[in-house]
Protein backbone atom coordinates (compact mmCIF):
# COMPACT_ATOMS: atom_id res chain seq x y z
CA UNK A 1 0.00 0.00 0.00
CA UNK A 2 1.79 3.25 -1.15
CA UNK A 3 0.50 6.57 -0.11
CA UNK A 4 0.75 9.75 -0.67
CA UNK A 5 -0.01 12.59 2.18
CA UNK A 6 -1.17 16.38 1.50
CA UNK A 7 -0.06 18.56 3.68
CA UNK A 8 -1.01 22.20 4.55
CA UNK A 9 0.54 24.95 6.02
CA UNK A 10 -2.16 26.71 8.29
CA UNK A 11 -2.46 29.79 10.68
CA UNK A 12 -1.90 29.04 14.38
CA UNK A 13 -5.37 30.30 15.24
CA UNK A 14 -4.49 30.36 18.63
CA UNK A 15 -2.79 33.41 18.20
CA UNK A 16 -4.02 36.75 17.98
CA UNK A 17 -5.72 36.97 14.41
CA UNK A 18 -4.92 40.07 12.26
CA UNK A 19 -6.52 41.31 9.18
CA UNK A 20 -4.22 42.98 6.46
CA UNK A 21 -4.32 46.48 5.03
CA UNK A 22 -6.55 45.36 2.25
CA UNK A 23 -9.57 45.01 4.87
CA UNK A 24 -10.33 41.30 3.17
CA UNK A 25 -7.44 38.84 4.06
CA UNK A 26 -5.81 37.37 7.34
CA UNK A 27 -1.97 39.24 7.60
CA UNK A 28 -0.46 36.06 7.32
CA UNK A 29 2.98 37.56 8.16
CA UNK A 30 1.35 38.43 12.31
CA UNK A 31 0.66 35.07 12.80
CA UNK A 32 2.71 31.89 12.73
CA UNK A 33 2.19 29.30 10.73
CA UNK A 34 1.62 25.63 11.68
CA UNK A 35 0.59 22.65 10.62
CA UNK A 36 -2.86 21.69 9.32
CA UNK A 37 -4.16 19.34 12.51
CA UNK A 38 -5.80 17.07 9.99
CA UNK A 39 -3.04 16.38 7.94
CA UNK A 40 -0.84 15.32 10.72
CA UNK A 41 -3.53 13.06 11.92
CA UNK A 42 -3.72 11.72 7.05
CA UNK A 43 0.11 11.52 7.69
CA UNK A 44 -0.41 9.51 11.27
CA UNK A 45 -3.03 7.08 9.24
CA UNK A 46 -0.54 6.68 6.28
CA UNK A 47 2.14 5.71 8.91
CA UNK A 48 -0.19 3.14 10.60
CA UNK A 49 -1.32 1.65 6.93
CA UNK A 50 2.67 1.03 6.29
CA UNK A 51 3.14 -0.18 9.43
CA UNK A 52 -0.19 -2.79 9.18
CA UNK A 53 0.32 -3.39 5.42
CA UNK A 54 3.77 -2.60 4.07
CA UNK A 55 4.38 0.12 1.07
CA UNK A 56 5.49 3.77 1.44
CA UNK A 57 4.65 6.71 2.62
CA UNK A 58 5.34 9.59 0.84
CA UNK A 59 4.35 13.58 1.55
CA UNK A 60 3.75 16.63 -0.43
CA UNK A 61 2.84 20.28 -0.12
CA UNK A 62 2.72 23.61 -1.46
CA UNK A 63 5.49 25.94 -1.10
CA UNK A 64 5.09 28.32 1.75
CA UNK A 65 6.27 29.87 4.75
CA UNK A 66 6.13 26.53 7.73
CA UNK A 67 6.29 23.80 4.83
CA UNK A 68 9.63 22.45 4.93
CA UNK A 69 9.60 22.33 8.91
CA UNK A 70 6.44 20.17 8.36
CA UNK A 71 8.01 18.23 5.40
CA UNK A 72 11.41 17.22 7.95
CA UNK A 73 8.89 16.61 10.56
CA UNK A 74 6.90 13.84 8.55
CA UNK A 75 10.10 12.34 7.33
CA UNK A 76 11.51 12.09 11.41
CA UNK A 77 7.84 10.38 11.31
CA UNK A 78 8.79 8.00 8.79
CA UNK A 79 7.50 9.30 5.36
CA UNK A 80 10.28 7.61 2.65
CA UNK A 81 10.08 11.02 0.65
CA UNK A 82 8.99 14.54 0.78
CA UNK A 83 7.95 16.92 -1.80
CA UNK A 84 7.63 20.26 -2.29
CA UNK A 85 6.15 22.33 -5.31
CA UNK A 86 8.57 24.96 -5.89
CA UNK A 87 4.86 26.92 -7.50
CA UNK A 88 2.50 27.10 -4.40
CA UNK A 89 2.61 30.36 -4.06
CA UNK A 90 0.37 30.88 -7.12
CA UNK A 91 -2.63 28.70 -5.18
CA UNK A 92 -5.22 31.06 -3.18
CA UNK A 93 -7.84 29.10 -2.79
CA UNK A 94 -8.74 25.34 -2.17
CA UNK A 95 -9.80 24.54 -5.67
CA UNK A 96 -6.61 25.73 -6.88
CA UNK A 97 -4.47 24.03 -4.28
CA UNK A 98 -6.69 21.16 -5.42
CA UNK A 99 -5.67 21.50 -8.88
CA UNK A 100 -2.14 21.77 -8.47
CA UNK A 101 -1.49 19.26 -6.19
CA UNK A 102 -3.79 16.66 -8.73
CA UNK A 103 -1.27 18.32 -11.91
CA UNK A 104 1.99 17.15 -10.17
CA UNK A 105 0.57 14.20 -9.05
CA UNK A 106 -0.72 13.33 -12.67
CA UNK A 107 3.04 14.26 -14.02
CA UNK A 108 4.94 12.51 -11.84
CA UNK A 109 6.32 9.41 -12.69
CA UNK A 110 6.04 7.29 -9.37
CA UNK A 111 3.32 9.33 -6.91
CA UNK A 112 0.78 9.28 -10.44
CA UNK A 113 -0.02 5.47 -9.14
CA UNK A 114 0.07 5.83 -5.59
CA UNK A 115 -3.20 3.40 -4.29
CA UNK A 116 -4.16 6.04 -1.33
CA UNK A 117 -4.05 9.94 -1.36
CA UNK A 118 -4.68 11.47 1.93
CA UNK A 119 -5.05 14.36 3.21
CA UNK A 120 -6.84 16.52 6.59
CA UNK A 121 -11.10 16.68 5.72
CA UNK A 122 -10.57 20.61 6.10
CA UNK A 123 -7.86 22.82 6.86
CA UNK A 124 -8.65 25.88 8.88
CA UNK A 125 -8.44 28.45 5.83
CA UNK A 126 -10.72 26.41 3.49
CA UNK A 127 -12.94 28.82 2.29
CA UNK A 128 -13.64 27.30 -1.03
CA UNK A 129 -14.79 23.52 -0.14
CA UNK A 130 -12.41 20.94 1.26
CA UNK A 131 -9.62 19.46 -0.90
CA UNK A 132 -10.38 15.62 -1.14
CA UNK A 133 -12.93 15.61 -3.47
CA UNK A 134 -11.57 18.25 -5.19
CA UNK A 135 -8.26 16.28 -5.96
CA UNK A 136 -9.86 13.38 -6.23
CA UNK A 137 -12.32 15.05 -9.10
CA UNK A 138 -9.81 15.79 -10.96
CA UNK A 139 -7.75 12.56 -10.54
CA UNK A 140 -11.05 10.80 -11.63
CA UNK A 141 -10.71 8.58 -8.08
CA UNK A 142 -13.59 7.71 -5.94
CA UNK A 143 -13.07 9.43 -2.33
CA UNK A 144 -14.35 9.57 0.93
CA UNK A 145 -14.20 12.34 3.97
CA UNK A 146 -14.37 12.79 7.76
CA UNK A 147 -13.12 9.57 7.84
CA UNK A 148 -11.36 7.78 11.63
CA UNK A 149 -9.76 4.26 10.24
CA UNK A 150 -8.36 3.09 7.18
CA UNK A 151 -7.79 -0.60 6.59
CA UNK A 152 -6.88 -2.53 3.02
CA UNK A 153 -9.49 -4.98 2.35
CA UNK A 154 -8.91 -8.51 1.65
CA UNK A 155 -9.24 -8.20 -2.23
CA UNK A 156 -6.12 -5.87 -2.17
CA UNK A 157 -8.27 -3.69 -4.66
CA UNK A 158 -10.00 -1.90 -2.38
CA UNK A 159 -9.75 -0.20 1.43
CA UNK A 160 -12.31 -0.38 4.25
CA UNK A 161 -12.85 2.65 6.10
CA UNK A 162 -14.84 4.25 8.98
CA UNK A 163 -16.46 7.79 8.01
CA UNK A 164 -17.88 9.55 10.90
CA UNK A 165 -22.27 10.54 11.07
CA UNK A 166 -23.93 12.22 13.38
CA UNK A 167 -23.81 11.19 17.46
CA UNK A 168 -20.81 9.26 17.86
CA UNK A 169 -21.99 6.46 14.99
CA UNK A 170 -19.59 5.66 11.80
CA UNK A 171 -20.55 4.15 8.36
CA UNK A 172 -17.85 1.70 7.40
CA UNK A 173 -17.49 1.73 3.57
CA UNK A 174 -15.57 -0.09 0.98
CA UNK A 175 -13.37 2.30 -0.81
CA UNK A 176 -12.36 0.71 -4.66
CA UNK A 177 -8.39 1.62 -5.10
CA UNK A 178 -6.66 4.05 -6.00
CA UNK A 179 -8.65 6.78 -4.02
CA UNK A 180 -8.79 10.15 -2.15
CA UNK A 181 -9.24 9.90 1.45
CA UNK A 182 -10.13 13.10 3.07
CA UNK A 183 -9.06 12.40 7.47
CA UNK A 184 -10.62 13.65 10.04
CA UNK A 185 -8.92 11.49 13.13
CA UNK A 186 -5.88 8.84 12.65
CA UNK A 187 -6.70 5.94 14.66
CA UNK A 188 -3.64 7.07 17.55
CA UNK A 189 -3.09 10.58 18.24
CA UNK A 190 -0.69 11.53 15.94
CA UNK A 191 3.33 10.25 17.02
CA UNK A 192 5.84 12.91 18.63
CA UNK A 193 9.26 13.55 17.02
CA UNK A 194 12.32 13.65 19.34
CA UNK A 195 13.57 17.22 18.56
CA UNK A 196 17.26 15.64 17.95
CA UNK A 197 15.33 13.37 15.62
CA UNK A 198 14.29 16.09 14.10
CA UNK A 199 17.75 18.38 13.97
CA UNK A 200 18.90 14.77 12.16
CA UNK A 201 16.82 14.45 9.26
CA UNK A 202 17.05 18.02 8.67
CA UNK A 203 20.78 17.54 7.94
CA UNK A 204 20.42 14.36 5.97
CA UNK A 205 17.36 13.99 4.20
CA UNK A 206 16.17 15.79 1.55
CA UNK A 207 12.84 17.25 0.34
CA UNK A 208 12.93 17.43 -3.49
CA UNK A 209 11.49 20.56 -5.11
CA UNK A 210 8.61 19.86 -8.03
CA UNK A 211 7.13 22.84 -10.22
CA UNK A 212 4.36 22.69 -12.48
CA UNK A 213 3.90 24.94 -15.86
CA UNK A 214 2.06 28.25 -14.96
CA UNK A 215 -1.78 28.23 -16.15
CA UNK A 216 -4.98 29.44 -15.25
CA UNK A 217 -5.76 28.08 -12.02
CA UNK A 218 -9.33 28.65 -10.25
CA UNK A 219 -9.18 31.91 -8.44
CA UNK A 220 -10.77 32.43 -4.59
CA UNK A 221 -14.65 33.67 -4.35
CA UNK A 222 -14.12 37.57 -4.16
CA UNK A 223 -13.95 38.58 -0.31
CA UNK A 224 -15.32 41.49 0.32
CA UNK A 225 -14.70 42.53 3.65
CA UNK A 226 -13.22 40.68 6.73
CA UNK A 227 -13.83 41.42 10.04
CA UNK A 228 -13.06 39.79 13.58
CA UNK A 229 -16.39 38.47 14.81
CA UNK A 230 -18.72 41.18 16.57
CA UNK A 231 -18.56 40.93 20.06
CA UNK A 232 -22.34 39.17 20.52
CA UNK A 233 -21.62 37.98 23.90
CA UNK A 234 -24.30 38.71 26.68
CA UNK A 235 -22.43 36.81 29.10
CA UNK A 236 -21.53 38.40 32.55
CA UNK A 237 -17.74 38.61 32.86
CA UNK A 238 -16.58 37.70 36.27
CA UNK A 239 -13.54 39.83 37.50
CA UNK A 240 -10.76 39.18 39.80
CA UNK A 241 -8.48 36.57 41.08
CA UNK A 242 -9.12 32.90 40.28
CA UNK A 243 -9.91 32.59 44.26
CA UNK A 244 -12.57 35.08 43.77
CA UNK A 245 -13.91 34.23 40.88
CA UNK A 246 -14.56 30.26 42.53
CA UNK A 247 -16.33 31.93 45.11
CA UNK A 248 -19.01 33.40 42.83
CA UNK A 249 -19.28 30.27 40.75
CA UNK A 250 -20.11 28.34 44.02
CA UNK A 251 -22.74 31.04 44.67
CA UNK A 252 -23.85 30.75 41.37
CA UNK A 253 -23.66 26.47 41.42
CA UNK A 254 -25.61 26.96 44.79
CA UNK A 255 -28.40 29.40 43.58
CA UNK A 256 -29.04 26.81 40.41
CA UNK A 257 -29.62 23.80 43.05
CA UNK A 258 -26.76 22.17 41.65
CA UNK A 259 -24.58 22.01 44.76
CA UNK B 1 -34.21 36.37 -15.00
CA UNK B 2 -32.38 34.70 -12.03
CA UNK B 3 -32.91 31.41 -10.91
CA UNK B 4 -34.63 29.56 -8.00
CA UNK B 5 -33.24 28.93 -4.85
CA UNK B 6 -32.51 25.14 -3.92
CA UNK B 7 -31.86 23.52 -0.28
CA UNK B 8 -30.37 20.10 -0.57
CA UNK B 9 -32.68 18.46 1.86
CA UNK B 10 -30.34 16.55 3.97
CA UNK B 11 -31.85 13.45 5.78
CA UNK B 12 -30.40 10.67 7.98
CA UNK B 13 -31.49 7.25 9.51
CA UNK B 14 -35.13 8.01 7.98
CA UNK B 15 -35.42 11.78 8.98
CA UNK B 16 -34.64 14.93 7.82
CA UNK B 17 -31.97 16.75 9.47
CA UNK B 18 -32.44 20.02 11.95
CA UNK B 19 -30.24 21.39 9.70
CA UNK B 20 -32.63 21.32 6.84
CA UNK B 21 -35.16 23.56 8.22
CA UNK B 22 -32.48 25.73 9.09
CA UNK B 23 -31.07 25.28 5.71
CA UNK B 24 -35.23 25.94 4.30
CA UNK B 25 -35.97 29.46 6.80
CA UNK B 26 -32.76 30.30 5.33
CA UNK B 27 -33.08 30.00 2.07
CA UNK B 28 -36.93 31.19 2.34
CA UNK B 29 -35.52 34.72 2.96
CA UNK B 30 -33.66 34.69 0.40
CA UNK B 31 -35.74 33.15 -1.98
CA UNK B 32 -38.37 36.41 -1.07
CA UNK B 33 -35.78 38.84 -1.48
CA UNK B 34 -34.81 37.71 -4.65
CA UNK B 35 -38.60 37.35 -5.84
CA UNK B 36 -37.90 33.35 -7.11
CA UNK B 37 -39.16 30.24 -5.72
CA UNK B 38 -37.60 28.01 -3.27
CA UNK B 39 -37.04 24.12 -4.30
CA UNK B 40 -36.03 21.71 -2.26
CA UNK B 41 -34.09 18.48 -3.48
CA UNK B 42 -34.18 15.69 -2.07
CA UNK B 43 -32.22 12.69 -3.03
CA UNK B 44 -32.09 9.29 -2.00
CA UNK B 45 -34.00 5.67 -1.80
CA UNK B 46 -36.93 5.51 -0.04
CA UNK B 47 -37.49 8.78 0.93
CA UNK B 48 -40.02 10.25 -1.25
CA UNK B 49 -42.79 10.90 1.90
CA UNK B 50 -40.27 13.26 3.58
CA UNK B 51 -41.23 15.78 1.02
CA UNK B 52 -44.37 15.91 2.74
CA UNK B 53 -42.32 17.45 5.20
CA UNK B 54 -40.30 20.18 3.26
CA UNK B 55 -43.02 22.40 3.27
CA UNK B 56 -41.54 25.79 3.38
CA UNK B 57 -40.23 25.29 -0.61
CA UNK B 58 -42.99 25.77 -2.85
CA UNK B 59 -41.74 22.59 -4.60
CA UNK B 60 -39.75 19.92 -4.35
CA UNK B 61 -37.67 18.02 -6.91
CA UNK B 62 -37.33 14.19 -5.83
CA UNK B 63 -35.11 11.84 -7.16
CA UNK B 64 -34.79 7.82 -6.17
CA UNK B 65 -31.92 6.57 -6.60
CA UNK B 66 -30.73 2.68 -5.28
CA UNK B 67 -27.61 3.39 -4.90
CA UNK B 68 -28.25 5.81 -2.55
CA UNK B 69 -30.11 3.78 0.59
CA UNK B 70 -27.35 5.61 2.66
CA UNK B 71 -25.49 8.95 2.14
CA UNK B 72 -22.62 8.79 -0.49
CA UNK B 73 -21.37 12.58 -1.48
CA UNK B 74 -20.18 12.06 -4.83
CA UNK B 75 -23.15 10.49 -6.60
CA UNK B 76 -25.58 12.77 -4.29
CA UNK B 77 -23.29 15.36 -6.34
CA UNK B 78 -23.60 13.97 -9.36
CA UNK B 79 -27.08 14.02 -9.31
CA UNK B 80 -27.33 17.25 -8.12
CA UNK B 81 -25.52 18.83 -11.08
CA UNK B 82 -27.07 16.97 -13.84
CA UNK B 83 -30.59 18.61 -12.24
CA UNK B 84 -28.84 22.14 -11.73
CA UNK B 85 -27.45 21.69 -15.27
CA UNK B 86 -30.95 21.40 -16.71
CA UNK B 87 -32.70 23.30 -14.45
CA UNK B 88 -30.31 26.51 -13.46
CA UNK B 89 -30.88 27.49 -10.11
CA UNK B 90 -29.10 30.46 -8.51
CA UNK B 91 -27.93 29.14 -5.41
CA UNK B 92 -27.66 25.35 -4.21
CA UNK B 93 -27.63 25.60 -0.42
CA UNK B 94 -26.20 22.82 1.45
CA UNK B 95 -25.79 21.57 5.41
CA UNK B 96 -22.16 21.61 6.24
CA UNK B 97 -22.76 18.61 8.12
CA UNK B 98 -20.71 15.43 8.93
CA UNK B 99 -23.56 13.75 6.49
CA UNK B 100 -23.18 16.31 3.65
CA UNK B 101 -19.86 18.02 4.26
CA UNK B 102 -17.83 17.10 0.73
CA UNK B 103 -21.24 17.57 -1.72
CA UNK B 104 -20.44 21.28 -2.42
CA UNK B 105 -17.29 20.43 -3.23
CA UNK B 106 -18.06 17.41 -5.63
CA UNK B 107 -20.91 19.69 -7.02
CA UNK B 108 -18.48 22.77 -7.29
CA UNK B 109 -16.03 20.92 -9.18
CA UNK B 110 -18.46 19.51 -11.31
CA UNK B 111 -19.93 22.52 -12.37
CA UNK B 112 -16.63 24.69 -12.33
CA UNK B 113 -18.36 27.27 -9.95
CA UNK B 114 -17.09 28.51 -6.55
CA UNK B 115 -18.34 26.62 -3.22
CA UNK B 116 -18.63 28.97 0.30
CA UNK B 117 -18.19 27.47 3.51
CA UNK B 118 -19.02 28.23 6.80
CA UNK B 119 -21.96 30.22 5.65
CA UNK B 120 -23.88 32.10 8.35
CA UNK B 121 -26.82 34.08 6.72
CA UNK B 122 -27.16 35.12 3.12
CA UNK B 123 -28.22 38.41 1.28
CA UNK B 124 -28.70 40.27 -2.13
CA UNK B 125 -26.77 43.28 -2.44
CA UNK B 126 -25.89 45.48 -5.29
CA UNK B 127 -27.44 42.58 -7.32
CA UNK B 128 -25.19 40.16 -6.29
CA UNK B 129 -25.52 37.12 -4.09
CA UNK B 130 -22.92 37.22 -0.69
CA UNK B 131 -22.81 35.26 1.61
CA UNK B 132 -21.84 36.22 5.72
CA UNK B 133 -19.25 33.34 6.39
CA UNK B 134 -17.23 32.25 9.18
CA UNK B 135 -13.77 31.44 9.01
CA UNK B 136 -10.44 30.30 10.84
CA UNK B 137 -12.88 28.20 13.79
CA UNK B 138 -14.59 31.30 14.39
CA UNK B 139 -11.98 33.78 14.83
CA UNK B 140 -12.87 35.66 11.78
CA UNK B 141 -15.83 36.50 9.57
CA UNK B 142 -16.00 37.55 5.53
CA UNK B 143 -18.82 39.12 3.64
CA UNK B 144 -18.22 36.72 0.35
CA UNK B 145 -19.53 37.23 -3.19
CA UNK B 146 -19.12 33.54 -4.60
CA UNK B 147 -18.14 33.39 -8.89
CA UNK B 148 -20.68 31.58 -11.41
CA UNK B 149 -23.86 30.29 -11.27
CA UNK B 150 -25.06 28.07 -9.07
CA UNK B 151 -23.27 29.66 -5.94
CA UNK B 152 -22.87 26.48 -3.96
CA UNK B 153 -22.90 27.68 -0.49
CA UNK B 154 -21.78 25.42 2.79
CA UNK B 155 -24.83 26.16 5.69
CA UNK B 156 -23.24 26.23 9.09
CA UNK B 157 -25.50 25.44 12.02
CA UNK B 158 -27.78 28.17 13.58
CA UNK B 159 -28.16 30.30 10.41
CA UNK B 160 -31.93 30.49 11.23
CA UNK B 161 -33.88 28.68 14.07
CA UNK B 162 -35.01 25.33 13.12
CA UNK B 163 -38.97 26.00 13.38
CA UNK B 164 -39.09 28.59 10.98
CA UNK B 165 -38.10 25.72 8.64
CA UNK B 166 -41.21 23.54 9.55
CA UNK B 167 -44.34 23.76 8.49
CA UNK B 168 -47.59 21.57 8.06
CA UNK B 169 -48.19 23.05 4.20
CA UNK B 170 -47.54 19.81 1.75
CA UNK B 171 -45.29 21.12 -0.69
CA UNK B 172 -45.84 20.34 -4.38
CA UNK B 173 -43.50 17.06 -5.19
CA UNK B 174 -42.01 16.52 -8.68
CA UNK B 175 -40.39 12.84 -8.91
CA UNK B 176 -37.71 12.92 -11.63
CA UNK B 177 -34.83 10.66 -12.63
CA UNK B 178 -32.01 11.16 -13.36
CA UNK B 179 -29.23 8.72 -15.20
CA UNK B 180 -25.38 8.74 -14.26
CA UNK B 181 -22.51 6.98 -15.97
CA UNK B 182 -20.75 3.99 -13.94
CA UNK B 183 -17.82 5.42 -12.27
CA UNK B 184 -16.26 3.55 -8.62
CA UNK B 185 -17.45 5.17 -5.55
CA UNK B 186 -17.74 4.04 -2.13
CA UNK B 187 -20.12 1.36 -1.01
CA UNK B 188 -21.32 1.44 2.10
CA UNK B 189 -21.21 -1.62 4.04
CA UNK B 190 -22.89 -1.02 7.50
CA UNK B 191 -22.65 1.45 10.77
CA UNK B 192 -20.75 1.14 13.76
CA UNK B 193 -22.98 2.23 16.54
CA UNK B 194 -20.89 4.21 19.39
CA UNK B 195 -19.34 2.10 22.40
CA UNK B 196 -21.21 2.74 25.26
CA UNK B 197 -19.00 4.82 27.49
CA UNK B 198 -18.54 4.46 31.44
CA UNK B 199 -20.90 7.60 31.75
CA UNK B 200 -23.84 8.49 29.98
CA UNK B 201 -22.92 12.35 29.29
CA UNK B 202 -26.35 13.33 28.09
CA UNK B 203 -27.55 12.38 31.27
CA UNK B 204 -25.62 14.37 33.55
CA UNK B 205 -26.99 17.36 35.50
CA UNK B 206 -23.43 18.94 35.11
CA UNK B 207 -20.75 18.88 33.01
CA UNK B 208 -16.80 19.97 33.03
CA UNK B 209 -15.70 19.99 29.46
CA UNK B 210 -12.26 20.56 28.89
CA UNK B 211 -10.32 21.55 25.84
CA UNK B 212 -6.96 22.36 24.64
CA UNK B 213 -6.59 25.21 26.84
CA UNK B 214 -6.31 22.18 29.74
CA UNK B 215 -2.51 22.06 27.52
CA UNK B 216 -1.58 18.61 28.46
CA UNK B 217 -3.31 15.51 29.77
CA UNK B 218 -1.89 15.51 33.24
CA UNK B 219 -4.46 18.09 34.11
CA UNK B 220 -7.06 16.20 33.59
CA UNK B 221 -7.00 14.69 36.65
CA UNK B 222 -7.53 18.00 38.63
CA UNK B 223 -11.22 17.83 35.49
CA UNK B 224 -12.03 14.99 36.73
CA UNK B 225 -11.80 15.67 40.15
CA UNK B 226 -13.92 18.88 39.74
CA UNK B 227 -16.33 16.89 38.46
CA UNK B 228 -17.03 14.03 40.79
CA UNK B 229 -17.46 17.09 43.77
CA UNK B 230 -20.37 18.28 41.80
CA UNK B 231 -21.59 14.46 40.64
CA UNK B 232 -21.06 15.74 37.18
CA UNK B 233 -18.77 14.02 34.56
CA UNK B 234 -15.95 15.05 32.64
CA UNK B 235 -16.14 15.45 28.95
CA UNK B 236 -14.83 17.49 26.04
CA UNK B 237 -14.30 19.33 23.03
CA UNK B 238 -12.39 17.20 20.02
CA UNK B 239 -8.76 18.02 20.09
CA UNK B 240 -9.26 16.62 23.49
CA UNK B 241 -10.43 13.21 22.09
CA UNK B 242 -8.43 13.46 18.78
CA UNK B 243 -5.22 13.12 21.43
CA UNK B 244 -6.67 10.29 23.17
CA UNK B 245 -6.67 11.66 26.66
CA UNK B 246 -10.62 11.05 26.58
CA UNK B 247 -12.75 8.37 24.70
CA UNK B 248 -15.06 9.23 22.02
CA UNK B 249 -17.93 8.52 24.04
CA UNK B 250 -17.04 11.77 26.21
CA UNK B 251 -17.02 14.37 23.01
CA UNK B 252 -19.24 16.82 22.86
CA UNK B 253 -20.11 18.51 19.44
CA UNK B 254 -21.00 17.66 15.49
CA UNK B 255 -19.46 14.36 15.20
CA UNK B 256 -19.40 13.53 18.95
CA UNK B 257 -22.96 14.21 21.73
CA UNK B 258 -25.02 17.09 21.85
CA UNK B 259 -26.15 17.75 25.79
CA UNK B 260 -28.28 19.55 27.45
CA UNK B 261 -27.23 19.79 31.51
CA UNK B 262 -28.11 22.66 33.80
CA UNK B 263 -24.71 23.46 33.99
CA UNK B 264 -22.11 23.20 31.15
CA UNK B 265 -18.39 24.54 32.27
CA UNK B 266 -16.35 24.71 29.44
CA UNK B 267 -12.76 25.28 30.39
CA UNK B 268 -10.09 26.19 27.95
CA UNK B 269 -12.21 25.55 25.07
CA UNK B 270 -12.30 28.27 22.17
CA UNK B 271 -15.83 27.62 21.10
CA UNK B 272 -15.12 26.15 17.70
CA UNK B 273 -18.92 26.04 16.05
CA UNK B 274 -18.13 22.62 15.88
CA UNK B 275 -18.37 22.34 19.49
CA UNK B 276 -21.05 24.87 20.25
CA UNK B 277 -23.29 22.92 17.90
CA UNK B 278 -23.39 19.99 20.52
CA UNK B 279 -23.75 22.41 24.07
CA UNK B 280 -25.28 25.49 23.21
CA UNK B 281 -28.55 24.38 24.49
CA UNK B 282 -27.16 24.15 27.75
CA UNK B 283 -29.29 26.06 30.59
CA UNK B 284 -26.28 27.35 31.96
CA UNK B 285 -22.99 27.91 30.38
CA UNK B 286 -20.07 29.00 32.27
CA UNK B 287 -16.92 29.64 29.67
CA UNK B 288 -12.98 29.59 31.03
CA UNK B 289 -10.56 31.18 28.98
CA UNK B 290 -7.19 32.93 28.50
CA UNK B 291 -8.27 34.39 25.04
CA UNK B 292 -10.73 37.23 25.84
CA UNK B 293 -11.76 37.24 21.94
CA UNK B 294 -12.42 33.10 22.02
CA UNK B 295 -15.87 32.59 20.09
CA UNK B 296 -16.92 30.54 23.43
CA UNK B 297 -17.86 33.75 25.40
CA UNK B 298 -20.66 34.59 22.45
CA UNK B 299 -22.82 31.53 24.04
CA UNK B 300 -21.84 31.59 27.67
CA UNK B 301 -24.10 33.23 29.75
CA UNK B 302 -20.99 33.22 32.37
CA UNK B 303 -17.44 34.34 31.16
CA UNK B 304 -14.22 34.67 32.80
CA UNK B 305 -10.92 35.48 31.33
CA UNK B 306 -8.21 33.46 32.86
CA UNK B 307 -5.83 30.53 32.99
CA UNK B 308 -8.40 27.08 32.91
CA UNK B 309 -5.89 25.24 35.31
CA UNK B 310 -5.56 28.26 37.71
CA UNK B 311 -10.31 28.53 37.70
CA UNK B 312 -10.47 24.23 38.26
CA UNK B 313 -7.81 24.28 41.20
CA UNK B 314 -9.18 26.80 42.83
CA UNK B 315 -13.02 25.90 42.35
CA UNK B 316 -11.96 22.76 43.42
CA UNK B 317 -10.16 23.90 46.74
CA UNK B 318 -13.56 26.19 47.08
CA UNK B 319 -15.68 23.06 47.02
CA UNK B 320 -13.47 21.03 49.51
CA UNK B 321 -13.77 24.07 51.71
CA UNK B 322 -17.58 24.28 51.80
CA UNK B 323 -17.71 20.81 52.38
CA UNK B 324 -15.76 20.43 55.35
Amino acid sequence: MNSLVLMRAVPDVVEELEIAADGKSLDRDAVRAIVCETDDHALEEALILKERHGGTVSVMALDADGVDDILYSALAKGADGAFKIATGEMAQCTRARAALFAAVIANHPVLRSVDLVLTGVQAIDDLDGILAPLVAFAMGRPSIDIVTSVVLGDNGKSAVVAKEFPSGVRGEFDLPLPAVIGIQASEKPPRYVPVTKLRNIMKTAKIESLSVPGGNLPSAPDVLTMNKPRVTSQAEMLDGTPEQISGKLVQLLTERGLL
Amino acid sequence: MAGNIWVFAEHWRGSLTDLTYECLALGRDLADQSKVSLEAVLVGHGVQTLADNLGVADSVLSVDDAELAEPESSRTAAILAALAKERAPQAILIPQSNISLSISSWLAAQLGVDAVNGCRDLRIADGRLVADCTLYGGKMEASVAPKGTPAILNIWPGSRPAERGRSTKKPARKDVSVTLAAVPTPHFRKYLEPEAGDVDITQKDVLIAVGRGIQNEGNLASATELAEMLDGAVCGSRPVIDQGWLPLSRQVGKSGLSVKPKAYLAFGISGAPEHVEGMRDSSLIVAVNSDKQAPIFNVAHVGVVADAMDVIDELSKALQTRKK
